[in-house]
């Protein structure tokens, strides 16, 4: 560590020179089939040495074409005007050879997929020393090493073997950090980092998140990260740009912007955000509509046709960034300011008093105490494996693949269980077991009370009645060829409805789910994320079922279009008493929605409960950490909060470790003295009650609040 | 392959933004079925319906034509040999004075039969074959693939060659099944393999976890989700069937004399090209205006049957245009 640090000059002093980075009225447009897209209209910031700035904005917001100006990365098709200065120099204009000398050696760029930014045909290594070669003249050998020094900066463990190691060996974490060693090879002096987190586990992602900070602090460069997850800015950003249809609308500190924003926009994004910090119910805000074509835009407000408090002033001209609150660092472009300042409230509850957004009732039958209600989903020691084969003639068994290692748990009438874990611990395993309704390797199943073991495909059939999906991905959902009506109507066709019934019963599915009836005839080609969701969930309802089991439904949406599907999800809860199976990886959705939730780790549950308790007062380590990686919106708190890093990746679920399955990534664990430490080795920890309602699979539990 | 897959994700978001509305629904809350909107899709398209309106054309000639001829195919004029098109022989005579327009329709009514329907039966079965394989796997796709297999290493012109003499005198069905037999493995092959994707879209499991019984998956979900290969590939077979046809019956298998199809008059006529043009250009021209529409309503189907197209869409924004000045 020690020699990595001598090669880096060291930080510059943040208030020397000026900026690193300055932007002055960029523009950048495309051709298209319908005229030119205009995507970044009259942009402006500027970047300091050593800190950092968030572009934060919906997809199609303008806010990575803007960035991939910079680099001087767009097509040769797009037109670009106004200024881009990076240290003093002007960078519009300039050709492609001299771009590149800036490019990765002063500039450098951390991408949103680490799996396409890595060339899978070269180790790490050779591409890390690649991006060393290109810029400086070092021996090979000089760089090979740098790049081994690199690897064990960004914290990969036995760099030296590593960085032998192809692209396809590492796991999606460590992808990144190759490719964050990669951006900080040559100490460049500004890093963008476009959508660094999104692609990664909550758990990796705070990795990633403090592993930035660590290569702020040894290059002492700006960096500008992009994002669409308010919460991910929160505790890492110095200042903040908000961006809508190619223009910046609220600028200023990040602390500012959080406790008062002045523009509706940043309002309703703040308060579109699921709290993993408030208990009780609290109200979201779904933005209605779509972002605006950046084709023709009207005159006036582009956010004009979305905004609650929308006046005819709003359609005459497009506001520019004022001055708000009297400070010069904070700007907002609305000319509705003063008012959002008159309201009483801050942040994201001044969101929910303007957008009038309200508290979603719970359902009648939840009055009715749980043990009463009747069971919808039981889970009893369910275990699935998978035969790991070597061999192409004679397959012979090499291993196996314990991907579910016995979980139980229950689903009560009317209530949702959320179903939590990092990718790889067998949750979606578990749903595909469930849906699949076929007699599990060991353990049982029932559904409605009848066991799928022992039940023959006729009465499977008629349970697939009661049982239903929603996918995660609502591009892949729909089959594209068939129009939206088919979709809808499809499992009616399958349980024998009549035609008259159909056709009466799927436009009242689409108004249920909120879209209009006339779209029925097109097909899911035209309809955005969102919508194409509620077709989906549409398409659930139809058949009237009791229990729907949601796979990850809002993960792939935009924040502000996430919260109207979840909205529509608790609205549809309430009024026709469902049950519902929500996975999901994203923490902060589950404590909004779920009543009951249930931790996985490697194949096991480690921790179920009702949902405020775990969330309170979490036992295990694992809850605890998990808790503790997903960000908060606010700032305050953000910077405050003591994070707990899991070390590494999980464990193979083909060699899962003996006795307690977590011990391996465990802070608890290395904490506590040798004797103790055997007793997580040899013996599996048993499901225990801990409080009412609360179960825990841990030797040591003990309470420990994370939030 | 991929490419095809991919169509109907890729171009969804670009086609939410614009938010242009393709076929307003005539009344609200009622919507089309799915045949009627691709029905309405292939309408609009011009060239789609020249071809479809060409082959109609073409087979009413095929089979009517030959009444209003006073010449038949077998039949020869010994007053007329290799004359050039005149009013009594409007396409003229070859060297022993059998009239040509007679022989040309002759050669169609086979030739349009043959391609057709060798494209229909092995595209379908390439269709059947493949997406079976691919989405029960296991016996089924063992099986089906060890006689996809088979049939692509035994060399299909040898068995032909050798059952002809069989089957002649019998039905021309059979040389149909024949030509089709050899025709399917390839693209079956293919099938399986974009099968082997598109079962884990989710909207194939979703229709599974519904209860959708599996033949009902791979005809909704599947097949159509593969129609641009398909019917590219049923137009492609239509040329090489009658191509096949035609290698067949210069070399004496096949259609025989004194009965022709359009294949055995090119592949006879073919050195008369310079020489006595209209013995070569009547049957060649017929043959390529045949193939020709058929891609044309290939592409025009192809066009329909796949909602992220825009082809039928632009063209109508366009008239719409032209209308409004």
């Amino acid at each position: 560590m020690t020699t990595s640090e001598l090669q880096f000059d060291a930080p510059a002093d943040p208030a020397g020179e000026g900026p690193v980075l300055q932007v002055e009225d960029l523009h950048v447009s495309f051709p298209s089939e319908s005229g030119r897209v205009r995507a970044v209209r009259g942009l402006s910031y500027q970047v300091s040495p050593g800190e950092v700035l968030g572009i934060v904005g919906e997809s199609g917001s303008g806010k990575s074409v803007s960035s991939l100006a910079v680099m001087g990365l767009l097509p040769s098709s797009a037109r670009i005007s106004g200024s881009i200065k990076f240290q003093g120099r002007e960078l519009i204009g300039q050709n492609d050879a001299e771009l590149s000398k800036i490019r990765g050696r002063r500039i450098s760029m951390v991408f949103q997929d680490p799996l396409s930014a890595l060339t899978p045909v070269y180790t790490v290594g050779d591409q890390i020393a690649e991006a060393i070669l290109v810029h400086r003249k070092v021996s090979k050998q000089a760089a090979a090493n740098r790049a081994v020094e690199l690897l064990d900066l960004v914290g990969i463990p036995n760099a030296a073997e590593r960085a032998k190691a192809f692209p396809h060996e590492f796991s999606g974490g460590m992808r990144q950090r190759a490719v964050i060693a990669m951006a900080i090879a040559n100490d460049p002096d500004l890093i963008i980092a476009d959508e660094p987190t999104t692609a990664l586990d909550v758990t990796v992602q705070a990795q990633v998140l403090q592993l930035l900070e660590t290569a702020q602090e040894v290059t002492g460069a700006g960096i500008v990260i992009i994002t669409h997850d308010l919460g991910v800015v929160a505790g890492f950003a110095d200042r903040l740009m908000v961006m809508y249809a190619g223009r910046a609308v609220e600028t200023g500190l990040v602390d500012d912007i959080y406790r008062q924003p002045r523009m509706p926009y940043t309002l309703g994004l703040l308060g579109s955000i699921p709290r993993l910090d408030v208990g009780e119910k609290q109200a979201l805000v779904p933005i209605k509509g779509q972002p605006p074509s950046l084709t023709d835009l009207p005159p006036g407000c582009p956010f004009a046709p979305r905004c609650p408090m929308v006046v005819d002033a709003c359609h005459t001209a497009e506001p520019p960034l004022f001055d708000v609150d009297g400070s010069a660092e904070h700007r907002a472009a609305c000319i509705r300011t003063n008012e959002i300042a008159a309201t009483d409230a801050e942040g994201a509850e001044a969101a929910v008093e303007i957008f009038g957004a309200e508290v979603i009732g719970e359902p009648q039958v939840a009055k009715v105490p749980r043990e009463q209600r009747e069971t919808v989903l039981e889970l009893d020691r369910l275990v699935k494996e998978y035969a790991v084969n070597k061999g192409v003639v004679f397959k012979r068994r090499v291993g196996t693949v314990h991907a579910v290692a016995g979980i139980s748990f229950d689903i009560r009438e009317g209530e949702t269980l959320g179903l939590v874990g990092e990718s790889g611990c067998g949750k979606t395993t578990t749903l595909m077991e469930i849906l699949g309704l076929q007699k599990p390797m060991s353990g049982e199943i029932s559904v409605l009370g009848t066991n799928v073991s022992a039940i023959d495909a006729k009465r499977r059939f008629e349970i697939r009645r009661d049982m239903s999906v929603v996918f995660q991905d609502p591009m892949a959902s729909l089959d594209p060829r068939l129009t939206i009506h088919d979709c809808i109507a499809e499992p009616m066709q399958v349980h024998g409805y009549g035609k008259d019934e159909i056709n009466r019963r799927v436009p009242e599915l689409m108004r249920l789910v909120g879209l209009r009836p006339e779209q029925l005839s097109r097909y899911p080609g035209e309809f955005s994320g969102g919508q194409r969701q509620r077709i989906g969930i549409a398409r659930a309802l139809a058949l009237e079922p009791k229990l729907v089991v949601l796979d990850e439904p809002v993960s792939a949406l935009d924040v502000s279009i996430q919260a109207g599907v979840i909205n529509l999800l608790e609205e549809l809860k309430s009024k026709l008493g469902l049950a519902y199976l929500f996975v999901a990886h994203d923490l902060s959705v589950v404590r909004h929605i779920a009543d009951r939730v249930a931790v996985m780790y490697l194949g096991k549950i480690v921790e179920i409960g009702e949902v405020d308790s775990v969330f309170d007062t979490p036992r295990h380590p694992y809850t605890q950490a998990l808790l503790s990686a997903i960000p908060i919106p606010d700032p305050v708190k953000e910077r405050q909060r003591e994070r707990i890093l899991l070390t590494g990746d999980l464990p193979s679920p083909a060699n899962p470790p003996s006795g307690c399955r977590f011990r391996t990534r465990c802070f608890l664990h290395a904490s506590l003295p040798p004797e103790k430490q055997r007793v997580c080795i040899e013996v599996e920890p048993p499901r225990e009650t801990q409080a009412p309602d609360h179960e825990a699979a841990c030797h040591f539990a003990q309470i420990r609040q994370v939030l | 392959m991929t490419v095809i897959l991919n169509e109907g994700d890729s171009a969804g978001t670009t086609g939410a933004a614009s938010g242009s509305p393709v076929d307003a629904a005539p009344e609200p809350g009622k919507a089309m079925t799915r045949g009627r909107l691709v029905l309405i899709r292939f309408m609009r398209n011009k060239l789609a319906l020249v071809g479809l309106v060409v082959i109609i054309g073409m087979y009413l000639m095929a089979f009517v034509g030959p009444l209003l001829s006073k010449w038949s195919y077998d039949q020869q004029d010994y007053s007329a040999f290799l004359e050039p098109p005149y009013a009594d022989h409007i396409f003229g005579t070859d060297k022993i004075g059998t009239d040509m327009f007679a022989l040309t329709m002759r050669g169609l009514q086979k030739s349009l039969i043959i391609g057709l329907l060798v494209a229909l039966i092995s595209t379908t079965v390439a269709a059947i074959v493949g997406a079976a394989a691919g989405y029960f796997l296991g016996v089924a796709d063992k099986a089906l693939m060890w006689v996809v297999d088979l049939l692509l290493v035994l060399p299909s012109f040898l068995i032909i060659a050798i059952l002809s003499p069989w089957f002649r005198g019998k039905s021309w069905f059979l040389l149909v099944l024949m030509l089709a037999a050899f025709q399917w493995m390839i693209t079956a092959r293919i099938v399986r393999g974009m099968t082997l994707t598109l079962k884990e879209r989710e909207f194939v499991k979703a229709a599974k976890f519904m209860g959708q019984p599996a033949r009902k998956i791979i005809a909704k979900h599947i097949v159509p989700n593969m129609a641009s290969l398909l019917i590219i590939d049923a137009t492609i077979n239509v040329g090489s069937a009658v191509l096949a046809e035609t290698g067949l019956s210069y070399f004496g298998f096949g259609v025989q004399s004194p009965d022709v199809s359009l294949g055995t008059l090119i592949g006879g006529n073919a050195e008369s090209a310079t020489t006595f043009p209209w013995l070569f250009l009547f049957p060649a021209g017929f043959l390529v205006v045949f193939v020709l529409a058929v891609n044309w309503v290939g592409d025009g189907l192809r066009d329909a049957l796949d909602p992220t197209s825009t082809r039928v869409r632009r063209r109508e924004k366009k008239d719409t245009k032209e209308k409004a000045a």
